[in-house]
């Protein structure tokens, strides 16, 4: 059953969960981010991070060395630590040097170094340097034509997939040989200097890139575009699964297994598509249908032409405010909330309406029982 | 002070286009090969009353992207005749045999066709308005969607 809590009546624009997801960090739509601690069935407050001078764009959590990193309209980004003294966070400034602000941020699998997109058309790689007790950025530029949209890593802790509003998804190196050894080689290329495009695929008519996820062994990754398309890149890009789907665009991608990948999005629902000869919709994981609030046998005649007057319509649903979902406006970003090995089987979604819902892969509704997840 | 010149050229250089900042689209150069339908056997198999056969004729070979504005006005006009020559019983037939692609093609031709209302189109959006019901029932949403968000028109 999906668990659903509520913080607030703000959208979430960004979340991030700590490594035993006892606690969240979350931000509403400005400039504050706020970090809640599971308090039984509930959640408490405990601090609000308020570095930032703009929206706060971007949250992501570091499981095992557990550090925050914000980032934000204002061009800038903080890494922020737990000191173990009084528990309380302290941020570290990320020197950026962007003229734009920063749209998305993503640890690598290892912690060691971070990506940033930006509106400056360029993708920025920071990484801590000892000697100077900072975060250093290195840029991403070419040929990257227009504001970077998302990213996500390999599990190789060197690729990064990034969706651009220039229509295009590319995968670039972004090893650093200042802090980690040469990777092996992938099916996206063996030769992997600093900002190597690896791969390109460009969109031309379905508009913008909303959201980019690689597969668990790193050798699929799926894209999303406004134009109501997803689409799998496969076998070193050597194969392109498309397909145009009937709902909403979808804002964020997450694969569950290697072949099965949910999205959602504007439809307020996450969907499930399998990926085999060609991607399959399976359904939603929303099962909820609550249409029919009132069984409104008592309607009488006045009420029904009232009814009539001021809704233009006879149908008792449409007095209902609120859509069939469980999510009441589109769902932002998707997250994995538990892993059963490299397999997602618990995944959050946080929404414009501030609600956080956890939902469980492993009792699907009915129309999807029989389709194994492999 | 600088001196003022009589010539006033300058003033129609479109500065935007030097900007670097600005988004370049990369143009393609494939826009000859973009003919649109074969009109006459369109109108041929319009006048034999072959509706079904004429709608697959005229999703052929569609100009989509081109900035060739005149072709398109032609596959625009021949597509509007298309859909009007239907009678509303049988558009859900027809539409039952479009594949995906044809069905967002059309969307986009029924939406070019919502926004012109010229008076040589004699009102043609009852007409465009039951093509619309039927071709949403299949592409649903995402149709709508694609036809706002491609930045290839029809």
């Amino acid at each position: 059953m999906e668990e659903i809590h509520r913080f607030g009546y703000e959208p979430i624009t960004c979340h991030a969960w700590n490594g035993d997801r006892s606690q969240l960090a979350l931000s509403l739509n400005n400039n504050e981010t706020i970090i809640y601690n599971k308090q039984g069935r509930g959640w408490e407050r405990s601090q609000t991070l308020g570095e930032h001078s703009d929206r706060v764009t971007g949250i992501d959590w570091a499981p095992r060395t557990n550090r925050i990193v914000t980032c934000g309209a204002d061009r800038n980004a903080y890494v922020w630590t737990q000191s173990t003294s009084d528990g309380r966070w302290r941020p570290a400034l990320v020197l950026l040097r962007i003229n734009r602000a920063a749209t998305t941020v993503r640890w690598s699998p290892a912690e060691n170094k971070f990506a940033i997109g930006s509106g400056a058309r360029c993708v920025c790689i920071c990484y801590y340097e000892p000697d100077n007790d900072w975060w250093v950025a290195k840029h991403i530029k070419k040929p990257i034509k227009s504001t970077v949209t998302s990213i996500d890593w390999h599990p190789n802790n060197t690729l990064i997939a990034t969706g651009s509003s220039d229509f295009c998804i590319r995968i670039f190196s972004a090893f650093v040989k200042d802090i980690e050894s040469k990777p092996d080689p992938t099916v996206w290329g063996a030769k992997m200097p600093f900002a190597q495009l690896m791969y390109e695929e460009c969109e031309r008519g379905s508009g913008w890139i909303h959201a980019v996820a690689f597969s668990p062994s790193g050798d699929r990754v799926a894209w999303s575009c406004h134009g109501s398309l997803i689409a799998v890149a496969d076998r070193g890009g050597s194969h392109v699964y498309r397909i145009t789907t009937q709902c909403l665009p979808f804002l964020s991608l997450l694969w569950a297994t290697e072949s099965a990948l949910l999205a959602a999005g504007h439809d307020c629902k996450p969907i499930l598509y399998q990926l085999s000869q060609s991607l399959i919709y399976k359904g939603s994981l929303d099962d909820t249908v609550n249409g029919d609030v009132s069984d409104e046998s008592t309607t009488s005649a006045m009420k029904m032409f009232r009814q009539l007057d001021r809704r233009g319509s006879v149908n008792v649903s449409v007095l209902n405010a609120s859509v069939s979902t469980h999510h009441q406006n589109s769902i932002n970003q998707l997250a994995p909330f538990h892993r059963d090995g490299s397999n997602v089987s618990r995944v959050a979604t946080a929404g414009s309406d501030g609600l956080i819902i956890i939902w469980n892969l492993n009792c699907l509704p009915n129309m999807m029982r029989n389709m194994e997840i492999h | 002070m600088s001196k003022t010149v009589s010539t006033r050229e300058f003033r129609k250089v479109d500065v935007d286009q030097y900007n670097e900042d600005n988004f370049q689209e990369d143009t393609d150069g494939n826009e000859t090969q973009l003919q649109g339908p074969n009109e006459t056997e369109v109108n041929n198999l319009i006048g034999s009353k072959n509706n079904v056969q004429a709608l697959k004729a005229v999703v052929q070979n569609p100009v989509v992207g081109s900035r060739n504005t005149d072709t398109k006005l032609k596959a625009f006009r021949l597509v509007m005749r298309v859909l009007s020559v239907f009678k509303s019983s049988e558009i859900e037939a027809a539409v039952a045999t479009l594949s995906a692609s044809e069905v967002d093609l059309l969307m986009k031709y029924v939406y070019r066709g919502f926004s012109e209302q010229t008076t040589t189109t004699d009102n043609i959006c009852p007409i465009l308005l039951s093509w619309h019901e039927k071709l949403f029932a299949v592409g649903g949403l995402g149709s709508i969607v694609r036809v706002l968000t491609n930045r290839q028109t029809v």
